[in-house]
């Protein structure tokens, strides 16, 4: 397996999640998406420290998974208080910066 | 080549899952016994000598009885949920060793399936996926005690979870290692046992277990006096005991894990003590076996003991005892391990 | 041969659950697909000879992160319908072929600029052990480590905030 076999595999996973954001309206569901291009990032870092023999690739990685749990903990939060307020979760209904 | 690398690991497998799965229908009758015997009761003693057959009906009867999916339940869903619950409580054994290498037939054979460089965290790792089969057994039912016992559950794993994963961080500084052939290697070379070096770790991990396998005293999520059955009251059948193969097969995974980290694994008692040498006439997997037995029968005699604790009880021990107590432990032992 | 059979194999089902994910009307769903996804890359990072970060990913990710998006979908999916609404200005076919076109370009440059292959194969790769990842991560990456540590401490404080009812 060369790392080319990876990147390809990586960017097909990433236009997933582009594909996703750019096509759902369920906020949570576009979340999930961005999740699934975090992972093509990962599957690339993974694949370039193998290619180098090099360790920092894995540690980028876990950088990423923290940011991710960062985010999503912080994300899901602002979901649940705009469902709260506004009783949806399409984001085409999300669009006042104020009420 | 061909045996080694498939015809025994496959043979591994087979027996390992075989002996799981008889286990837990024994454990089924061992629990209703040891409970009876607390109560002063006989328990089951109508099919077989003593009861012993009682597994056999139980499995006969689950296995013809009707399997009913509510008209309003997520089909896929709910016929999914049992095997998330019980696939990781029987994939983790794959790392748990039974024994050191032995020569069998001539071969040298390992009486573990595989040794990972990371064991304890695929452990922890398969571990923490168990949970979903809970919440979306809850989930799917489309009912509300179900949904209520699930969400309690969830909590309460996810909550213990963190307790127990910091106290195996600390038993990582003690080993040095993640592997689990590797901790009780470095027991033996240790010569000690690390339930004296780790008597906290021990606790929480114990207590975190019992909350973990939703046992007694935390057995809110099947709390039969507020929930009804728990998150799986809608499920009959084969389904149903499905859910019970992998509560039972949790308990069985929590005792062995127990063993192999605070109770030397395979290592006889008191490895350090060359006058009680005849003990190694036993064979080391017997000893593993007996030392996990025990931590099963703990499991039953807590049960028949403690009452319940109430929800709020056990999110308060969980958040402001246990975590900052291991939390302080992981601290202690770094400590300990760079100054001494 | 067994290597290129994993790889394709696990590819195959990563890019399915995808697909799966981001496709399903039902919410609840589109969430078990993720999982089964997140739990397929693991496969992926352990064939990559890379066991920690497999690990990490199935303890944080498919057995923490997720978690978390199924108690959302479940609180907040409780009284409507699984479907969403129909809008009928959503362009979905031209996302897809917008997303492909993108695809296609970034594979032609990953495949024009083909890389040799590694060195070392998987199997004998050190990159991923646990004690080569640790090395890195507390010596030479030791103040990124504590930044992010920071970053969930401020993140944990963040989401307690805004999942609180009144302040």
């Amino acid at each position: 397996m060369t790392s080319t076999h990876y990147l390809v595999l990586s960017a097909a996973l990433f236009m997933i999640g582009v594909f996703g954001v750019v096509t759902r309206r369920n906020i949570v569901i576009i979340f999930m998406s961005i999740e699934l291009m975090l992972n093509a990032v990962n599957i690339n870092l993974i694949a370039f420290s193998l290619q180098w023999g090099n360790s920092l690739g894995q540690v980028f990685t876990i950088f990423v998974i923290a940011v991710a749990a960062a985010e999503a903990a912080v994300g899901l939060g602002i979901i649940l208080a705009l469902y709260r307020n506004k009783e949806t979760i399409n984001i085409d209904e999300m669009n006042v910066m104020k009420w | 080549m061909m045996v080694d690398q498939v015809v025994i690991p496959a043979l591994k497998i087979l027996i390992v899952l075989n002996a799981v799965l008889v286990g837990v229908t024994f454990m089924v009758l061992l629990e209703r016994k040891v409970i009876a015997w607390t109560q002063a009761r006989l328990g089951p003693m109508r099919v077989g000598p003593y009861g012993v057959l009682q597994p056999i009906a139980d499995v006969v009867k689950l296995m013809t009885k009707e399997d009913i999916t509510p008209v309003k339940a997520d089909r896929w869903v709910f016929s999914v949920a049992p095997l998330i619950a019980l696939i990781p409580a029987l994939i983790v054994f794959a790392v748990i060793p039974f024994g050191p290498e032995v020569s069998l037939f001539g071969r040298q054979v390992a009486l573990y399936i595989t040794d990972l460089n990371v064991g304890l965290l695929y452990v922890v790792s398969v571990a923490s996926i168990g949970v979903y089969g809970i919440i979306l057994a809850g989930w799917a039912s489309n009912s509300k005690f179900p949904l209520l016992a699930s969400l309690r559950a969830s909590a309460q794993l996810i909550s213990y979870e963190v307790a127990v994963t910091m106290t195996l961080v600390s038993m990582i500084v003690s080993a040095g290692t993640l592997s689990m052939v590797g901790i009780v290697n470095a027991q033996e070379s240790q010569q000690v046992w690390y339930l004296f070096v780790q008597p906290l770790a021990f606790f929480i991990f114990f207590v975190g277990g019992l909350a973990e396998t939703n046992r007694a005293p935390f057995d809110m999520p099947e709390a039969e006096q507020e929930l009804t059955g728990g998150f799986h009251t809608e499920y009959s059948g084969m389904r149903f005991a499905l859910f019970f193969l992998a509560e039972y097969a949790n308990m069985i995974v929590v005792s062995a894990v127990a063993t192999t980290l605070f109770l030397g694994g395979w290592l006889r008692p008191f490895p350090n003590v060359a006058a009680l040498s005849f003990l190694d006439l036993v064979p080391a997997w017997c000893w593993f076996l007996a030392k996990t037995f025990v931590f099963l029968y703990i499991f039953l005699w807590v049960r028949a003991t403690l009452p319940r604790y109430r929800y709020d009880q056990l999110m308060r021990l969980g958040w402001k005892v246990l975590i900052p107590l291991a939390i302080a432990n992981v601290v202690v032992s770094g400590l300990v391990k760079v100054l001494l | 041969m067994a290597d290129v059979i994993t790889f394709y194999t696990l590819a195959a089902l990563i890019l399915i659950f995808g697909l799966l994910v981001v496709t399903t009307r039902n919410t609840v769903h589109s969430v078990l697909f993720l999982v089964a996804d997140f739990l397929a890359v693991a496969m992926l990072y352990a064939s990559m000879n890379s066991l920690f970060v497999a690990a990490i990913q199935v303890l944080v990710y498919a057995g923490g992160i997720v978690v978390l998006y199924l108690f959302v979908v479940m609180l907040v999916n409780l009284k409507r319908p699984p479907e969403e609404v129909r809008d009928p200005a959503r362009q979905t076919g031209l996302g897809g072929v917008l997303a492909g076109v993108v695809l296609a370009e970034l594979a032609l440059i990953a495949v024009a600029n083909a890389l040799d292959p590694p060195a070392t194969d998987a199997a004998s790769s050190t990159a991923g052990l646990t004690e080569q990842v640790g090395l890195a991560l507390y010596t030479d990456y030791l103040i990124p480590f504590e930044v992010a540590s920071v970053l969930l401490l401020v993140a944990m404080v963040g989401a307690i905030v805004l999942a609180r009812r009144e302040l």
